[in-house]
């Protein structure tokens, strides 16, 4: 099963996503990532306006399987938060890439984006 | 180095994800956990079980030695009849949860846990060693030349006969194999090799264990997956029996099930006859019976919006008090209701259905209720 990973997002090698308008990075997990865990049941989200570092462990998405930590790839206050994922987790799973999104943070560091893996990168990671 | 069945090649092939299980390397899913749960519940499953150990018990004393080393009456057992039975310690505690098979007049065939052959095998050494009469049986562990599938789901009596035709030439006498019944073992010819096949299963549905030489197992295998699929069998890995037993609150040895706990405690003292005669573990089990449990494992249901309970979380009281109750043993989605299920002990006081529980997960307690078992039942067959 080939997953997508598509060219203009920001990827994290833990396997989240980034996509930047203005001064907000939108995060979630990737295609490959939910392939991997399939059957996403719960997901548990950061509180909005919890400043966040690059790096932290901020939300929790369970399978049937397990618990996996999701990290925040950015740092900044979380500023809005999917609660469309609250009654229907299975989002994650059919779109990881747009419905399926986790929370927003306002950047407070943005010269951290240029850290992040390129499509072509992360591509690369889950390659190999 | 973890072991590998006979399937291990199948299972790559089908696209198994593998993972280590009792140590042995296992398939966890192939497509996807719920995926294959629901297709058990709908249609037919097919699971790789040869890492189960099968030990055989032959001779005149044979089922009076069983019977003192296991809590239910090996004696209510008529050749090509198996039942669910319990191997405790002196103390009570719980050795293994096993089958036993009565395959001929003075021959039983027991399927253990893959975790506890050796356990078991050891266990079964020591009280032959102090058996009077040992001269008259012998047992014999066949685990490691011996292989087992499982192949459940309402769909699975379609088929099977198209992969074991003709009437049984062993055990239970039956024209075909679809007229077993529930807990009836017969033995049908595949590929010239008598295969056990049984009316038995670890998920709630009607379905089919089926036992024979290792070497046979991966011929059967592509053959029911070939019979079964214009009825929409799928093979099914460890995840799926595990939410499958989880939802009939069938307990799994090493979770609800150890050499601390009781089968009276487990909630299973439907399978220990204290009417057949002694048997190792009865002095405990008597007075735990006469005075009653101080622990219980209960079923209980998240309530409302929660995160899955999994094994090791806590289990608190909701009284207001926050009694810490004790620790979840198994836990997952159910994927059949859609609403976190799971099993653990508690104080009998707190084991009455409809206690409100809490779980606590990563900090934060989510409700819980407990409630009867188990948590799914298959909808009855209609009347035609």
């Amino acid at each position: 099963m080939s997953s997508k990973v598509p060219s203009d997002l920001k990827y994290t090698s833990s396997h989240e996503w980034v996509r930047v308008v203005g001064d907000v990075a939108v995060v979630g997990i990737t295609d490959h990532a939910q392939q991997e865990l399939t059957d996403v049941v719960f997901v548990e989200l950061p509180k909005t306006g919890r400043q966040l570092k690059a790096g932290d462990a901020c939300a929790v998405v369970e399978s049937v399987k397990t618990a996996s930590d999701v990290y925040s790839p950015v740092s900044g206050e979380v500023v809005e938060i999917n609660q469309k994922l609250a009654g229907n987790p299975g989002l994650v799973n059919s779109e990881p890439y747009e419905g399926g999104w986790f929370f927003k943070v306002k950047l407070s560091n943005p010269s951290e984006l240029a850290k992040l893996l390129t499509a072509e990168q992360y591509a690369a990671q889950i390659s190999g | 180095m973890p072991k590998r069945t006979p399937l291990f090649d199948a299972h790559r092939k089908l696209g198994g994800k593998m993972i280590e299980f009792g140590g042995w390397e296992m398939p966890v899913q192939y497509t996807s956990i719920v995926d294959e749960h629901l297709c058990v519940r709908k249609a037919a499953g097919l699971f790789d079980i040869c890492h189960m150990g099968e030990l055989l018990f032959s001779g005149p004393d044979a089922g009076r030695f069983l019977n003192l080393a296991l809590t239910n009456d090996i004696n209510k057992l008529e050749i090509g009849q198996g039942q669910y039975s319990l191997m405790c310690n002196e103390q009570g505690g719980v050795v293994d949860d096993l089958y036993v098979y009565r395959v001929n007049r003075a021959d039983y065939l027991l399927i253990v846990n893959a975790s506890r052959i050796e356990a078991d095998a050891a266990w079964l050494e020591k009280l032959y060693a102090a058996y009077p009469r040992k001269a008259t049986f012998r047992m014999e562990n066949a685990s490691g030349k011996t292989g087992a599938l499982a192949l459940q789901g309402p769909k699975a009596a379609e088929f099977i006969c198209e992969c074991f035709p003709g009437p049984s030439v062993g055990c239970t006498p039956v024209g075909k194999a679809t007229d077993l019944k529930k807990n009836q073992l017969g033995q049908f010819v595949f590929k010239n090799i008598p295969f056990y096949v049984a009316r038995t299963g670890y998920t709630g549905e009607d379905g089919f264990e089926l036992v024979a030489p290792s070497g046979f197992i991966e011929a059967a295998w592509w053959k029911l997956l070939e019979a079964g699929k214009p009825f929409g069998l799928q093979p099914a890995g460890l995840g799926a029996r595990d939410t499958l037993r989880t939802e009939m609150c069938y307990p799994l040895y090493g979770h609800e099930l150890n050499e601390q706990t009781t089968p009276l405690e487990a909630g299973l003292g439907f399978f220990v006859s204290f009417d057949k005669g002694d048997f190792i573990g009865r002095q405990v089990l008597v007075e735990q019976k006469e005075k009653g449990v101080k622990k219980r494992c209960v079923p209980f249901r998240m309530i409302g919006a929660a995160p899955p309970p999994r094994p090791g979380y806590t289990i608190w009281s909701a009284d207001g008090g926050g009694i810490r109750l004790g620790e979840v043993c198994s836990g997952t989605q159910s994927p059949s209701l859609n609403v976190g299920i799971g099993l653990g002990y508690v104080p009998a006081e707190f084991a009455a259905p409809g206690t409100k529980l809490e779980i606590e997960v990563r900090g934060r307690r989510f409700p819980a209720e407990t409630t009867t078992k188990p948590f799914y039942r298959r909808p009855s067959v209609k009347q035609t």
